[in-house]
């Protein structure tokens, strides 16, 4: 029995390990090698679609403005549900607790039901097609995440901190930003780390609101799929590389990336 | 918690979320209630209508049907993708440089795009080039989830199950490293089994991660949509469509703007309400 236990998680391990092995398989070949019957491995071996999609500024772009908006994203949420999530886990105030459901029902709308909306309010207000539009309205389930998350960890720094501070004479800000928050760098790093994956994974609002100058990597994947024809290789290589950004973050976090959920409450 | 004092000024901290949620949420939600009660004809005129499209959009078949196939996929997904995670995360190394490993290969599904997830799996189940198709073929299968029901929903249920069991596996795995080591030697002294272990001491410990990991997977797999429309397009035939494809089929496909408002304020009011129910019916023990 003892034996037995590791193949859990290996057998697991190669399950999800399949599917992208297979992905990367056929980035490595032509179109078609691809399409001309099932091989295993590459037998032509080439590079070639890499070097279009990092020399193509149709291509590349995508990765650029996917990024740009992923990043405004994390700083907006993790800024503004930090003070947030500091008033939830020390203060008890008016509607508290239905404000803290209210938030994450956010969580629960699907974004289906609000693409047509999002498209016209932001038509509106002259932000279509920018970065900061998809940055502001990822902000819809990445802020009640980001307050989640944080409250669980600020939880579980002991109130005698505050007290001591403030009894030393502090004033609130340069508490919260000089010790406060070095505490709970780990909850931060956390927070940011999943806003930074379901930013970056989400696509149905991210191409709504986008038409050109601001067009993510996954859209532009749809489009040259359709119109071109099925240049499998090239989308294989694009989709190989939007793992990239995550696999990076994630080995940073990797100690941490679940403590935050444990910690706090629902 | 408990400790937590009373101070109204706590609002200004909580202002600026409640002010960029709100835009996100409030204006687009007051457009759709207000799409769904009228009846446009383009150029900008709107007729009201009342709960006229509630009605219909209770009434229609087509609606019933979606409901139905989102709630089996949902039902399906959870009762694999629970007791999986917890099953893999109790048997994940505690210590060493396996644990590293684990979690950042466990973590890679979650962080790939909706619609490459949706690429790949359409791609690995293809019958001819894919491995998954070809081997399943190779080993005697009649398999081709382009043309069979219950192929397409095989190929979506193991999609769904690659995708989303490592969060339970991640948030689980978390829970139990918070349990005590003291617990294992109070266990170990009394000589319990393994099974009793887990039902007495891991279990009650994880309720909490627990129910954060059904709520997520439930409130996520009710609103698939961008990996199930790469992957099926909601076919062959409607046998995969689900209410999300449907709702977007209606809404930008046809440009019914009423039926598919009021259908969305009926899909929002019940994720809202089912997950209510879950919350209340799996923390209703603490209460006592």
């Amino acid at each position: 029995m003892r034996s037995l236990k590791p193949l859990v998680p290996t057998l697991y391990i190669v399950f999800l390990m399949l599917p992208i092995y297979w992905l990367l398989n056929m980035s490595f070949k032509t179109t078609n090698e691809i399409l001309g019957g099932f091989t295993l491995w590459p037998h032509n071996f080439t590079l070639a679609n890499y070097r279009t999609i990092l020399t193509d500024s149709t291509w590349y772009m995508g990765y650029v403005n996917s990024l740009a908006y992923v990043l405004m994203n994390t700083v907006i949420s993790v800024t503004v549900a930090l003070p947030a999530a500091y008033a939830f886990s020390r203060y008890r105030f008016l509607g508290d607790k239905h404000l803290f459901f209210w938030l994450l029902t956010n969580r629960m709308a699907p974004p289906a039901v609000f693409a047509l909306p999002f498209f016209q309010l932001y038509s509106a207000i002259g932000l279509f097609d920018t970065h900061i539009a998809v940055a502001l309205a990822h902000c819809l389930f990445n802020i009640p995440l980001a307050v989640w998350i944080l409250e669980g960890f600020m939880s579980g720094v002991p109130k005698e901190l505050d007290e001591t501070a403030f009894v030393d004479g502090y004033p609130f800000w340069k508490f919260f930003i000089r010790i406060f928050l070095p505490t709970i760098a780990a909850g931060i790093g956390v927070a940011c780390f999943f806003c930074f994956m379901f930013s970056w994974v989400e696509l149905l609002l991210a191409k709504t609101l986008t038409s050109v100058d601001a067009k993510p990597i996954a859209a532009t994947m749809t489009r040259t799929a359709s119109t071109s024809g099925y240049e499998l290789g090239l989308l294989a290589a694009a989709g190989a590389l939007t793992i990239v950004p995550g696999a990076v973050v994630i080995t940073f976090v990797r100690n941490y990336i679940a403590k935050g959920f444990a910690l706090g409450r629902v | 918690m408990s400790a937590r004092t009373v101070n109204q000024k706590a609002w200004w901290l909580v202002l600026p979320v409640v002010a960029l949620v709100a835009f996100n949420a409030v204006i687009p939600l007051m457009a759709v209630v207000n799409y769904s009660v009228q009846e446009t004809f383009g150029n900008n005129e709107f007729f009201f209508e009342g709960v006229r499209w509630f009605q219909q959009v209770m009434q229609s078949a087509r609606f019933r049907e979606a409901l139905q196939r989102q709630l089996l996929f949902t039902a399906i997904v959870l009762v694999i993708q629970v007791p999986l995670g917890v099953a893999i995360a109790l048997a994940m190394p505690r210590t060493g440089i396996g644990v590293s490993i684990c979690l950042v290969l466990m973590a890679m599904p979650l962080l790939i795009p909706y619609n490459v997830v949706g690429a790949m799996w359409n791609i690995f189940a293809l019958p001819d080039i894919g491995l998954m198709g070809h081997g399943l073929i190779a080993l005697g299968f009649d398999f081709n989830y382009t043309r069979q029901p219950l192929a397409a929903w095989i190929t979506l249920v193991t999609m769904d199950v690659w995708h989303w069991t490592s969060l339970v596996v991640l948030l689980t795995y978390a829970g139990l490293s918070a349990i005590p080591d003291a617990f294992y030697q109070a266990a170990r002294i009394d000589g319990a089994s393994k099974w009793a272990i887990f039902r007495h001491i891991q279990l009650p410990k994880l309720k909490h991660v627990l129910l954060i990991a059904v709520l997520l997977r439930f409130m996520d797999s009710f609103m698939v949509y961008t990996e199930a429309v790469v992957l099926t397009g909601g076919g062959p035939g409607n046998a995969t469509t689900l209410l999300s494809i449907d709702l977007v089929k209606t809404a930008l496909g046809q440009f019914d703007l009423g039926p598919a408002a009021a259908m969305s304020l009926i899909y929002f009011l019940i994720i809202l309400l089912l997950s209510w129910l879950f919350y209340t019916v799996m923390t209703r023990d603490d209460a006592k």
